[in-house]
């Protein structure tokens, strides 16, 4: 990968730019986060001109190294306000590191309202009109692009509330099914809608096979990487039979499973959205309950969601969002939350934060307890076009409570918090309240050590050792989203040596390094800074690094945990 | 004593959702399992009133267990 892409969109010119030294050992998130963080004016506004959307695939992407084909986001977060990186599956990011392409940066913004769609070949890259395309939502654009340019051709785009600049808006990538994996959380399908840019397809006609230094050593390294995923009962076994939604039940039995707008920790219908229910719905119907979010995937932790009729309904079906609607918004029924999956692909927002935004306007009133059926119309009818209710929806969950006087909004730096009390899984709260995206479970997943017992244990209800995991792991995970791996290989590299090890060999083997454990964990630690840094520029103080107030005097049954930690206790995460 | 066993993902093939368990006084998490024929390095979490217990905790007449395999999301 030795070309970065420059796209002007004040101008509409682009520049194909070599790689600079200091940036040759980066990718995905490290790299995203690199530049955002040298070329983004830190208070600029996220929707001006001044603000970047950056792309690139990890440094192990378009390599045949399982699970290595993530793509990375990076801006500054129009929902958050500070520097954001959202990674996602699908065919782009191994398409573009195939043609050469370490990082796309798209920067400025058109000064007449025109709509493009950018086309890149290995000629380069083009600026396409898409007035066309403007007021379609996803699977139309996919569609219309298959039958434009044939099923391989890789898509990005955005829906409506992406053209409406919604903080919600996500970013959705074209998979090998010819459906939807996203750029999910922070907003960034507002950046692309700010650059006019409605979608990005992609032709990697004549593109070759990524350089690997040392293929003798690759193969071997990959092939024990690929063991220890198959081997680890998490990754080989639990996550292709359940999926991600085995979590229901766990995080149920546990008490840290938010329930009606984060009163309870435990959810009466918890089996009707479970892992298992689930798992039986799809066999007994024919759909498929192992399936890959991009090629090379051999966790297969996604799956195809179908009715009773064997009819699609949605695929990568995941635990964030079935708690955030099933148990957080009280729907019961899978069907629904189905469908309200599809939904948010198709008009494109975030399925975290729109499933927190939908609980919280239950909260207000708006729609009723568990009403999946009013939850499809108000995405649907409200937010995916934009009425005045749809735009105070789709701008995220803080939004919602604003504009409706509320005390039990759950966000950490204006973004939803995800599927795990933070008082009866303390971990995730030091991560949600820490990390430099606002409230985000992947950044540093305690949940690993604190319910799984993967990589050890320590105990969810107390205090101790919280701080050390949580920064353990989201220095962990700064580096692995740097190689463009999915997240899930940490469940064998926290328990199997052999596979972190093995890890660090592809990395060597591929450019040919010498890397160790440290340097990868130094590298981590690196971009955590330059984020952080960011942030720091940008107006945020360790005042923002707070969960909010009503978790400190709301006691959550079963256990009644409250949120404990000092300002003091919080703020030694960063001592590293 | 009786008990009552939750089970949850694979550990209910063949099994049982929830069941009432007659086992004998001070028996630990380890009998139950050995009772149900599930080796204990399959044992991923068990829990006890939501908190996490060892495979050597000594159960009291009338606890509800909860016995996962190794499993994980996210």
């Amino acid at each position: 990968m030795n070309k970065i892409f420059r796209i002007n969109m004040s101008n509409l010119t682009t520049k194909c730019e070599s790689v600079p030294e200091e940036w040759a050992g980066l990718g995905g998130r490290g790299l995203t986060s690199t530049i955002v963080a040298a070329e983004v004016p830190p208070r600029c506004h996220p929707l001006g001109p001044n603000n970047k959307l950056v792309f690139a695939p990890g440094l192990l992407t378009g390599t045949p190294a399982a699970q290595s084909g993530r793509l990375s986001a990076g801006a500054k977060s129009p929902l958050t306000g500070t520097i954001k990186e959202s990674n996602a599956g699908g065919t782009a990011a191994q398409q573009l590191a195939r043609m050469g392409i370490k990082a796309i940066i798209i920067e400025g913004a058109p000064t007449e309202d025109k709509w493009y769609r950018l086309h890149i070949t290995m000629d380069g890259i083009t600026f396409e009109a898409a007035d066309s395309l403007v007021g379609k939502q996803n699977f139309a654009i996919i569609d219309e692009m298959i039958d434009t340019f044939g099923p391989k051709i890789g898509v990005l785009s955005i829906g409506v509330p992406g053209e409406m600049r919604m903080c919600a808006a996500n970013i959705s990538v074209k998979d090998p099914d010819q459906k939807i994996r996203s750029h999910g959380r922070g907003g960034l399908g507002a950046v692309m809608g700010s650059k006019k840019i409605k979608c990005i397809t992609i032709d990697d006609t004549g593109a070759s096979k990524v350089p690997i230094a040392d293929p003798d050593k690759f193969r071997a390294a990959a092939k024990i990487f690929a063991k220890s995923l198959l081997d680890h009962p998490v990754s080989g076994e639990g996550l292709p039979t359940y999926g991600t939604n085995i979590l229901i039940n766990i995080l149920n039995e546990a008490g840290g499973l938010p329930t009606k707008n984060f009163r309870y920790g435990q959810c009466e219908h918890h089996e009707k959205i479970s892992g298992e229910t689930m798992h039986d719905t799809i066999v007994e119907r024919g759909g498929k309950h192992k399936h890959g979010c991009h090629a090379g995937c051999i966790i297969q932790c996604s799956q195809v969601y179908v009715d009773r009729a064997g009819g699609y309904i949605t695929s990568g079906f995941e635990y964030e969002t079935i708690w955030g609607l099933g148990a957080n918004a009280m729907i019961e029924d899978l069907d629904d939350i189905a469908k309200c999956d599809n939904l948010m692909d198709d008009i494109g927002i975030d399925s975290i934060e729109g499933a927190v935004l939908l609980a919280t306007a239950m909260e207000a009133g708006v729609i009723p307890w568990g009403d999946g059926k009013e939850c499809q119309r108000v995405l649907r009818d409200e937010i995916g076009k934009g009425t005045p209710l749809g735009r105070i929806l789709g701008n995220g969950t803080g939004m919602v409570g604003t504009a409706y006087g509320l005390v039990r909004v759950p966000v950490v730096k204006n973004q939803g918090i995800p599927a795990y009390d933070p008082r009866s899984v303390k971990g995730i709260g030091i991560t949600y309240a820490t990390s430099t995206m606002g409230a985000d479970h992947t950044a540093g997943y305690t949940i690993a050590t604190n319910i799984l017992k993967v990589g050890g244990y320590v105990d969810p209800l107390t205090k101790d050792g919280q701080v050390e995991l949580s920064r353990n792991l989201q220095i962990a995970t700064a580096a692995v989203d740097s190689t463009g791996m999915c997240v899930f290989i940490a469940f064998p590299a926290l328990d199997i040596p052999e596979s972190f090890t093995a890890l660090i060999d592809l990395l060597n083997a591929t450019y040919g390094l010498d890397l160790t454990a440290d340097d990868v964990t130094e590298l981590g630690k690196k971009i955590l800074k330059i984020e952080h840094d960011f942030n720091t520029a940008a107006g945020f103080s360790k005042q923002d690094d707070r969960l909010p107030e009503f978790f400190s005097y709301e006691p959550i049954p079963p256990h009644n945990a409250v949120w404990d930690f000092t300002d003091e206790e919080i703020d030694e995460f960063w001592d590293f | 004593m009786t008990i009552f066993v939750k089970l949850f993902a694979g550990f209910r093939e063949n099994r049982f959702k929830v069941a009432k368990r007659e086992v004998k006084d001070d028996c630990t998490i380890a009998d139950v399992l050995e009772q149900l024929g599930i080796k204990e390095p399959e044992l991923g979490v068990a829990l006890i009133d939501g908190r996490h217990v060892t495979s050597d905790q000594v159960l009291h007449a009338g606890v509800t267990i909860s016995l996962f395999p190794k499993v994980g999301g996210g």
